[in-house]
Formats: structure tokens, sequence, C-alpha cells
């Protein structure tokens, strides 16, 4: 099976605090792969590695074979991997079709103009904000912004999609409209590593599982196993799963 | 290129202004006329200043460096090449030390780039004139052209225009996309794909290069050019504070500002010439304490609030 990106023995250390520490974990075409762990154990840290917001302090990051660690993060969005933010990150003084078209211009999928604005159309159709393409964002509730970010992602047709705990904050409605436009996006075939809490959506969603614990990995693979191991189960303990 | 009605509608406009505007020398050729070129070349200073310092929030100190180096490109070839040949090569030369300065500061914070471009100005002038006191024994440059204040204040009306032009240009292309972009979140921007970097040194070049344009168009009016004039870190101050007084959020905001403060400030000069710098530390503490969006910064805000209290709908801000 092949590999389109492979993380190999990542590390990253914030002065004395190893964040991320020797993981190593593949992901295959097509997959879901859920990224889980309880908080502080370097999930989102993972994250920026393969993104490009932070450089590894050792190991290395290869998508398609080729090395992305250690370029910049526009090199690596342009490179095919595009992202949600854990604290929702939208361009406030934009309409909601301006800041989808935000991700199509420059990264993978380099379209302008008309071209641009109609895949924003569909892709704000996809995420349910058919009709609110003109509304500013600031003026959006929670899980609009949300859905806007995931659109602006998806708007570079991106090779791998990083998802960094887009399900929480959903009241249970929302939650599984939420779920069911990611499962949307796995049948569609789409690469996707999703951090998350809620613990319904990794049972749900996910085709495997990679576990942190205090910067190090601890369990990967099939999703009911990892979750029934007795070290995982020990890391959580005392976590609340909200799922 | 397709043109929506209000753009049509500005640009009629704008051509009639312009129109207006160039018919200025027939009316007076004395005290109004030098007025008028001062004010052109402060709203082409400006405005181009404005292109790069607008979106991208960094207050630059360079423009007397990227001004003299126009000028001067002018007056050491001035016998020898034909002059709207050396007002390019003055905006050329002007955006290759501004792609240098760029590359070099544009990582960095916004307050090392403004403290950066005040000593690079400073640098590039003593430069000058140190490179002047080896090779000659004159301090300064004899620039005779057949050019009068008319044809100066023609040339600098036609620059203004194509810095609109240009800043119009760029706000509907893809660096004035994603210059938008970075002025929202940063990050965001990189992870969308932008290099950020180049985006603001190309700005940055741009700007740098009208600012060029201008010195060398206005070296025929000096006839002797010397270093401390040409150089001045004078024309950095006021380009700052006419701009942040009109506003830097609209291209045309400056302009609010250059209007007053060009006629006050040569009254100022023509009456008290010592007390320049007072009128400009108060002019700097009233932009920073009464106006920090500028005039029409603050004329946008009570716009918003009245439209605010006019609609009842939509209170639902999300933090
Ligand atoms: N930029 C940074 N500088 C210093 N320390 C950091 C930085 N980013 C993260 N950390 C630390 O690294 C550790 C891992 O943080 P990270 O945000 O990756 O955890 P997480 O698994 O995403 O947690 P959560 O589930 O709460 O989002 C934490 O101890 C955090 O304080
Ligand atoms: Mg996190």
């Amino acid at each position: 099976m092949s590999a389109i990106l492979s993380v190999d023995r990542a590390q990253k250390k914030f002065g004395g605090l190893v964040a991320v520490n020797d993981v190593s974990f593949d992901v295959r075409e097509g997959e879901l792969l859920g990224l889980i762990g309880p908080n502080g154990s370097g999930k989102t840290t993972m994250l920026n590695l393969i993104s490009g917001a932070l450089r590894p302090s050792a190991g290395e990051i290869r998508l398609k074979g080729e090395r992305i660690s250690g370029h910049a993060a526009h090199h690596i969005a342009r490179q095919g991997v595009a992202r949600t933010f854990q604290l929702v990150r939208i361009l406030p003084s934009m309409t909601a079709e301006e800041n989808v078209v935000a991700g199509a211009v420059f990264a993978r999928n380099r379209l302008w103009g008309k071209d641009a604005h109609a895949l924003a159309q569909t892709l704000l159709a996809r995420v349910g904000l058919e009709g609110r393409a003109d509304m500013p964002v600031a003026a959006m509730t929670y899980i609009d912004q949300k859905r806007i970010e995931l659109a602006r992602a998806l708007a570079s047709d991106p090779r791998v999609l990083l998802l960094d705990e887009w399900l929480a904050g959903l009241n249970p409605s929302e939650l599984q409209i939420g779920i069911a436009l990611i499962d949307d996006l796995r049948r569609e075939g789409r690469t996707i590593i999703m951090v998350e809490h809620v613990m319904d959506a990794i049972r749900t969603l996910c085709d495997r599982c990679v576990v942190m614990n205090t910067g190090t990995k601890i369990a990967e693979g099939d999703v009911a196993e990892v979750l029934s191991d007795a070290e995982v189960v020990r890391a959580y303990l005392g976590d609340d799963d909200d799922a | 290129m397709t043109l929506d009605q209000s753009e049509v509608r500005v640009g009629l406009l704008g051509a009639i202004a312009v129109a207006a505007l160039a018919t200025l020398p027939l009316f007076s050729q004395g005290y109004y006329l030098s007025l008028g070129v001062n004010l052109m070349l402060y709203a082409a200073l400006c405005t181009a200043w404005t292109l790069f310092s607008g979106p991208t929030h960094y207050i630059s100190l360079a423009t007397a460096a990227f001004f003299g180096l126009g000028t001067y490109t002018v007056g050491l070839w001035v016998d020898h090449v034909p002059f709207f040949v050396l007002v390019l090569g003055g905006g050329l030369v002007a955006a290759v030390l501004a792609g240098l300065v760029g590359a070099a500061t544009l990582r960095l914070s916004g307050v090392y780039f403004v403290i950066f471009t005040l000593g690079l100005a400073e640098l590039v002038r003593q430069l000058v004139s140190w490179t002047q006191t080896k090779v000659s024994t004159r301090m300064g440059l004899y620039v005779f052209t057949d050019f009068t204040e008319v044809h100066i204040y023609w040339m600098l009306l036609a620059l203004t225009v194509a810095v609109f032009v240009t800043g119009w240009l760029i706000g509907r292309s893809k660096l004035g996309f994603a210059m938008k972009i970075i002025g929202n979140d940063e990050t965001v921007a990189r992870h969308v794909g932008i290099d950020t970097a180049r985006a603001k040194i190309i700005l940055f070049m741009i700007s740098g290069a009208f600012i060029g344009i201008a010195g060398a168009i206005s070296a025929p009016r000096y006839a002797y050019i010397e270093p401390p004039s040409a150089f001045n870190p004078m024309i950095s101050f006021l380009v700052v504070i006419m701009a942040l007084l009109g506003g830097t959020k609209r291209l045309w905001g400056p302009l609010v500002g250059v209007i007053p403060f060009t006629i006050l400030f040569d009254q100022v000069s023509a009456q008290f010439p010592n007390h320049t710098p007072i009128v400009m530390g108060l002019a700097f503490l009233a932009i920073v304490y009464l106006l920090p969006d500028g005039v029409t910064g603050r004329l946008e805000q009570m716009r918003a609030r009245m439209k605010r209290s006019e609609k009842t709908v939509g209170g639902e801000k999300v933090a």
C-alpha cells in the first residue's frame, strides 16, 4: 500500500519541552486517519509540523515521497496540504465567498476570477452555506465560521487535508451534520488526518487511528482495537471523553 | 477587462478632476503654481507610500532614500542620457534598493522595519556624500534642463495618475488579493499558499519605484543638488504625517491629509521657518492621539455607526 504522507521520527522541542517525540506514521491515499490523545499530548503540534507552521527539530515528513519538512508553510500548501485550525481562523474583513476563494488561488488549485468564484459557490453549498456568499464572516456563528474554514481548505483541492478538532464546539444536531459532511469527503476519496476528541466521530469515521500521549505515539491501528488497548485506556483515564 | 458601474463613475470623475487640475498653470504661474507643484509632489509621494504601508501597516521612513536616488540619477547623467530614460532609471534604482531592504527586513516585525528604514536613508545619504568627495571636488551636481515649473507640475500630475491606476490594478490582481488576506491573518495567508515575504517585497519595490520617479522628476527644480537636500529626512517624515493624517485604508485617503498639510506647512515655512519641527511634532501627536485611522478612517467609522443604529437586525456577534 502506498503512503501519500509519511511522518518519519518527527520531533519538536519547545525549549526543554518535547511536544512531539520521535513520532512516525504513514497515511495512505484516500484514508481517514484519526489522531487522538489527551489534552496537551502534541496533536496540534504534529499538524503544525506537517503543515509547515512549525519546523521539526528532527525527523522528516514526506508527501508523495518528497520531503516537505523544513519548507515554508506556503510551499507545503502549494504541494497540496490544507488545514483548518483548532481555534477557528477566518478572514474577518472579507465576505464568505472571498474567504473560500482565498483557498483556491495560491495553493494547489491556482484558480482565479470566474473559476475560483464558481468553485467557492459550489463549496459553500457543500458545507451548508448556500446563499450566504456575500455575508461578512465576522457576523457569522461559530459553526458557520468553521464551515467557511473547511470550504477554504477544500478550495485548494488538497492531497492531504488536516482537520484540527473541526467538530469541537458543535451542538448534537450540528455534530451529526458535521460527521455526515466529513463522511462525504471520505467517500469522495480525500485523504484526511483528523484530530478529534469526539469519540463517536472517531468510531464512525476513521479507518485507522494514531494515539499520542505526552508527545509520543502509544498506539496505532484499527480504531476498535486501539481504543480497547490498555495503555490507551490508561492515558485517557481522568480525561473527559465527550462522546 | 470588465468594469462595474461604480468603477466607470469613479474613472470619469477622476478624468474630469485630472483635466481640471491640468489647467492650473493657465491661471497662475507664480505662487499658486509653486504650491501646486508641492501639492502634486506630496500627492504622488503619499499615495505611492500608501500603496505599500496601507495594506501592510509597516511604516517606512526610507522615502528620502528612494527620492534622493531618483534625484541623483538625473543629476549624474542629465547631460548624457535623455531625461525620460533617467526618470525610469531613477525608479528602477529605487526599486532595486527597496528590494534589497525588503529582503533584509520584511521578515522582521514592524518596529525594526521603521528603525532600519530610517537608518538606511541616513546611510545612503552619507554614502553619496562620501563618494562625491572622493570622485569630485564639488559637493553637488548641476541640473540644467529646459523644464519649467509648469512641466514639472504636469509630470507630477501624470505620475500621481499613474500611481492611482497602478493601485487600482493591484487591487484587482492576485497580489492585491494576497495583501488583503495577509492584512486579515498572516498565518492563514501562508497556509493558503501565499509567499507573504515575497508579496510584501514586490509591493515595497513598486512603491519605492514611484517615489524614485518622483525624485527624478523633481531634480530640475533644484538646479543644484546636494545630498542634504535630495536625501532630506524631512521628506520621509512629511510623507508619513500626511498619509496617516488622511488615512491609509483607501488609496485616496492620503490626499485628504496632503492638501491641508501642504498648505499649512507652506505658510509656516514662509513665516516661521524655524518652527517647522514644532508643527511636525504637534501633527504627529494629534494623529496618534486623535486620529489613529486618519480623517477618512474617522469618517468611515462615523458612517458605519450611523448605519448600525439605523439597522435593528444583526446583533449576533461571535467572539
Ligand atoms: N508554540 C509553542 N511554544 C511552546 N510550547 C508549546 C507551543 N505549542 C504547544 N506547546 C506545548 O506543547 C504541548 C503539546 O501541545 P499541543 O497543542 O500540540 O497539544 P494537543 O494535543 O493539540 O492538545 P489539545 O487537545 O488541548 O488541543 C503542550 O504542553 C503545549 O503547552
Ligand atoms: Mg490541539
